[in-house]
C-alpha cells in the first residue's frame, strides 16, 4: 500500500532552464509538437466518445429521424416523453430507490468502517470479504439474488431464513411492495465494499490525538465518534453521497436482471431503464435521448444544490 | 493502513483490559461470522446451488449441503452457453483495454504533467469535466457515435474497437496518473534530456519505470472494468460470436433452467474473484488514491 502513496504533488514552478543545443523557441515549438502529439489518442477518444456525444445528445433531443431522414421537431420529444405514463412512474421508482439505497447503503458502510477500523484482528479478512461481492460481475450476482435468493417460493434462501425465524415470507420480486426494497438490498450487497475502505482509508488519517483529547474531556465512544470522527471525516462523507445518489439515480441492470425490466406492475422500472426502453426497443432513439437529457438536467440540478448546501456551512 | 500503534476511536488499554476485552472478542467473533454468513454464503449457496439437481433446488425447506452434488449443471453451462466462447471474448476486449488505456492515457498524462503544451489545461478540464457526466446520460448518443463514427463513416457494432476506443477516454486514469506523474522530480527529466534523450525515450525509461504501481492499478481496473461492464457491450456487440460473459449469460437466461444459468455465473466469476484475490492489495490501495484525503 506505501507503495502507491504519491509523493507531495506540488513541484518547483519555474520551468525547465535546462542547456540544450537548440534555441530556446526551436524547443518550445517542439515541446509542444510532441506535446499534441503525445495527447492525441486520448484527445481522439475523448471527442468521439465522450465530447461530441455530449452535444449530439442534445442537438438528437431536438430531432426526429425517419426512414434515415433528420427533421428539426422542437419540444415534440419532450412532450412525447412526459406523457407516457411511465415516466412519472419511472421517476418515482428512482427516487425511492434512490432513497431507501441511501439510508441502507450510505450509512451503513460508515458504520462497518468504523467498526472495521477499531479491530486489531483479521482486519485482511473482513476486508476482503466485504470488498469481494464489487469483484463479481454485476450480471452473476443478480442472477444468485434472482433465482435464490428472491425465490417466491419457501425453497428460496431469505424465505427459508424467514420461515425458520418464524417470521411472515414474502414474494420478493412478484410483489410490487418488496421489489424496490429487494433491489436495494441486492445493490447495497453488491457494491457497499467500495464505500467501506474509502471510509476507512479516511478514518486511518485522522489524528489519535483527537480522541485521546476527547477521551480526557469524558466523551463516550458515541460523543467521540459524532464529535471527531464525523466532523473529520465530513469532505469524504458529502463527497460520497453525492457520488452514490448521482450513482444510484442510473439504476439499470437491477430491475433488468431482478424484475426482467419493468416488474411486477410496473414497480421496477427505472428511468435509466426506460432510456433504453424507448432507445433500443420502442426504436425512439430521439426520445430516449430526451430522457437523457431530462435526467441530465436534474441529476446536475440536484448536485449543484448539493455542492450549494453543503460547502455553505464552513 | 493503520499499524498497530495507531489510536483509533477506542484507547489500545481499554480493549485489552477486563471488560473491554471481553467485548472485544465477542464482537470481533460476532463480526467475523457475521460477515462470512453475508459476504461468503451467498457464494457457497451459488456455487453449492449450480452442483443440485433441479428437483433439489425446489425443494423445501432447502438443503445445506447437495445431496447428490453432480457438475451436470457446470458442464451444460459450458457446452450450451458456449461458454469457452464468451470467456475468450472477454478476455481479448479486456486485454485490448488494458493495452490501449496504457498506451494512450500514460501518453496523454505525461504529456499533460510534463511537456505541457499550449492549451494543456484547457484539454485536462475538458477531459475532467466528462467525470460529471452520469454515463446513463450518454448511453443513447454514444451508440449512435459507435454505429457511424462521424467522418470516417463506419460501424463498430460487433467489432472490439467499439470496446476499446471508449475506454480511453477515462478522465479518472488520466488524473490518477497525472498526479502520480506530477510527484517526479523535474530534475529526473531535466537530466535525461541534458544527455539527449527524447521525451518519448524519457517516458519509456524513466517515467514508467517509476510509475509501474500506478501502471498495475489502471491495468487491474480497466480489466475489471471490461469484465463487469454490461449495457455498452450488451448494445455494441449484438451477434452471438462477440458477446461479453455478463451479456452472453444474459442472453440465455430466458430458455436456460435456473441452475444453469447459475452455474455459469459462477463461471464468469471465476476469473474476477482471481484477479482480486491476487491483486488485492492493488486493488484496495488504487481505490482509495483515488479517494482524497480528509
Amino acid at each position: 500500500m506505501a507503495t502507491m502513496t504519491a509523493p507531495a504533488t506540488r513541484r518547483p514552478e519555474p520551468p525547465r532552464e535546462v542547456k540544450t543545443r537548440r534555441s530556446k523557441t526551436g524547443r518550445k515549438v517542439r515541446d509542444n509538437l510532441t506535446g499534441h502529439a503525445f495527447l492525441i489518442g486520448a484527445v481522439l477518444c475523448f471527442a468521439l466518445f465522450m465530447w461530441f456525444p455530449m452535444v449530439r445528445g442534445i442537438v438528437m433531443s431536438f430531432q426526429r429521424t425517419r426512414r434515415g431522414e433528420t427533421t428539426w421537431v422542437g419540444w415534440d420529444n419532450y412532450t412525447r416523453i412526459v406523457a407516457d405514463p411511465s415516466f412519472w412512474i419511472a421517476w418515482k421508482n428512482t427516487f425511492i430507490f434512490t432513497i431507501l439505497a441511501l439510508v441502507l447503503g450510505y450509512l451503513l458502510p460508515f458504520f462497518v468502517a468504523i467498526l472495521l477500523n477499531e479491530f486489531r484482528h483479521a482486519k485482511g479478512y473482513l476486508r476482503i470479504l466485504v470488498y469481494l461481492p464489487v469483484m463479481l460481475p454485476p450480471a452473476s450476482a443478480l442472477f444468485l439474488f434472482k433465482y435464490y435468493a428472491y425465490d417466491p417460493s419457501e425453497a428460496g434462501l431469505f424465505n427459508a431464513i424467514l420461515k425458520a425465524l418464524h417470521l411472515p415470507t414474502s414474494e420478493w420480486m412478484q410483489s410490487p411492495t418488496m421489489t424496490i426494497p429487494a433491489m436495494v438490498i441486492a445493490s447495497t450487497w453488491m457494491n457497499m465494499g467500495s464505500a467501506v475502505l474509502i471510509y476507512l482509508a479516511s478514518l486511518q488519517n485522522i489524528p489519535g490525538e483527537l480522541y485521546e483529547a476527547a477521551e480526557l474531556d469524558g466523551a463516550g465512544v458515541w460523543r467521540r465518534i459524532w464529535n471527531v470522527t464525523i466532523p473529520q471525516t465530513r469532505l469524504i462523507l458529502t463527497l460520497l453521497a453525492m457520488l452514490q445518489i448521482v450513482a444510484t439515480m442510473q439504476l439499470f441492470i437491477e430491475p433488468l436482471i431482478l424484475a426482467n425490466g419493468a416488474g411486477t406492475q410496473d414497480s421496477a422500472t427505472s428511468v435509466a431503464y426506460l432510456i433504453y426502453q424507448h432507445g433500443f426497443f420502442q426504436n425512439d432513439l430521439n426520445g430516449a435521448a430526451a430522457l437523457s437529457v431530462i435526467m441530465l438536467i436534474v441529476l446536475a440540478a440536484f448536485s449543484a444544490v448539493y455542492v450549494r448546501l453543503t460547502t455553505k456551512q464552513d | 493502513m493503520a499499524d498497530s500503534g495507531t489510536r483509533t476511536l477506542i484507547s489500545q488499554a481499554q480493549l485489552q483490559r477486563g471488560r473491554g476485552k471481553y467485548i472485544y472478542w465477542t464482537l470481533l467473533t460476532v463480526v467475523v461470522l457475521g460477515f462470512t454468513l453475508v459476504f461468503l454464503g451467498p457464494l457457497y449457496w451459488m456455487v453449492t446451488g449450480a452442483l443440485k439437481s433441479g428437483q433439489e433446488i425446489a425443494q423445501t425447506p432447502p438443503t445445506l449441503w447437495p445431496h447428490d452434488p453432480q457438475l451436470q449443471n457446470y458442464a451444460d453451462a459450458w457446452n450450451n452457453l458456449d461458454l469457452a466462447k464468451l470467456m475468450f471474448n472477454t478476455f481479448y476486449y479486456a486485454a485490448g483495454a488494458v493495452f490501449f488505456q496504457l498506451v494512450f492515457d500514460t501518453a496523454a498524462a505525461y504529456a499533460l504533467s510534463k511537456l505541457r503544451p499550449v492549451l494543456g489545461n484547457v484539454i485536462l478540464g475538458l477531459m475532467l469535466a466528462t467525470l460529471m457526466i452520469p454515463a446513463m446520460v450518454l448511453i443513447v448518443p454514444q451508440y449512435v457515435t459507435a454505429i457511424d463514427l462521424p467522418f470516417m463513416h463506419v460501424n463498430l457494432l460487433d467489432s472490439p474497437w467499439a470496446i476499446w476506443l471508449p475506454l480511453v477516454a477515462n478522465a479518472f486514469n488520466i488524473f490518477l496518473l497525472k498526479r502520480f506523474f506530477d510527484s517526479i522530480p523535474e530534475d529526473l527529466i531535466a537530466a535525461a534530456q541534458v544527455d539527449g534523450a527524447s521525451p518519448l525515450r524519457t517516458l519509456w525509461s524513466i517515467i514508467l519505470p517509476m510509475s509501474r504501481p500506478i501502471l498495475g492499478v489502471v491495468s487491474i481496473f480497466a480489466v475489471t472494468a471490461v469484465w463487469k461492464d454490461f449495457l455498452w457491450p450488451k448494445l455494441v456487440m449484438p451477434s452471438p460470436e462477440t458477446r461479453t460473459l455478463s451479456v452472453g449469460i444474459y442472453a440465455f437466461s430466458g430458455g436456460t433452467p435456473q441452475n444453469v444459468v447459475i452455474a455459469a455465473s459462477v463461471i464468469a466469476a471465476v476469473p474476477t474473484v482471481i484477479i482480486f484475490l491476487l491483486f488485492q492489495r492493488n486493488i484496495m490501495s488504487g481505490l482509495t488514491t483515488g479517494s482524497l484525503k480528509g
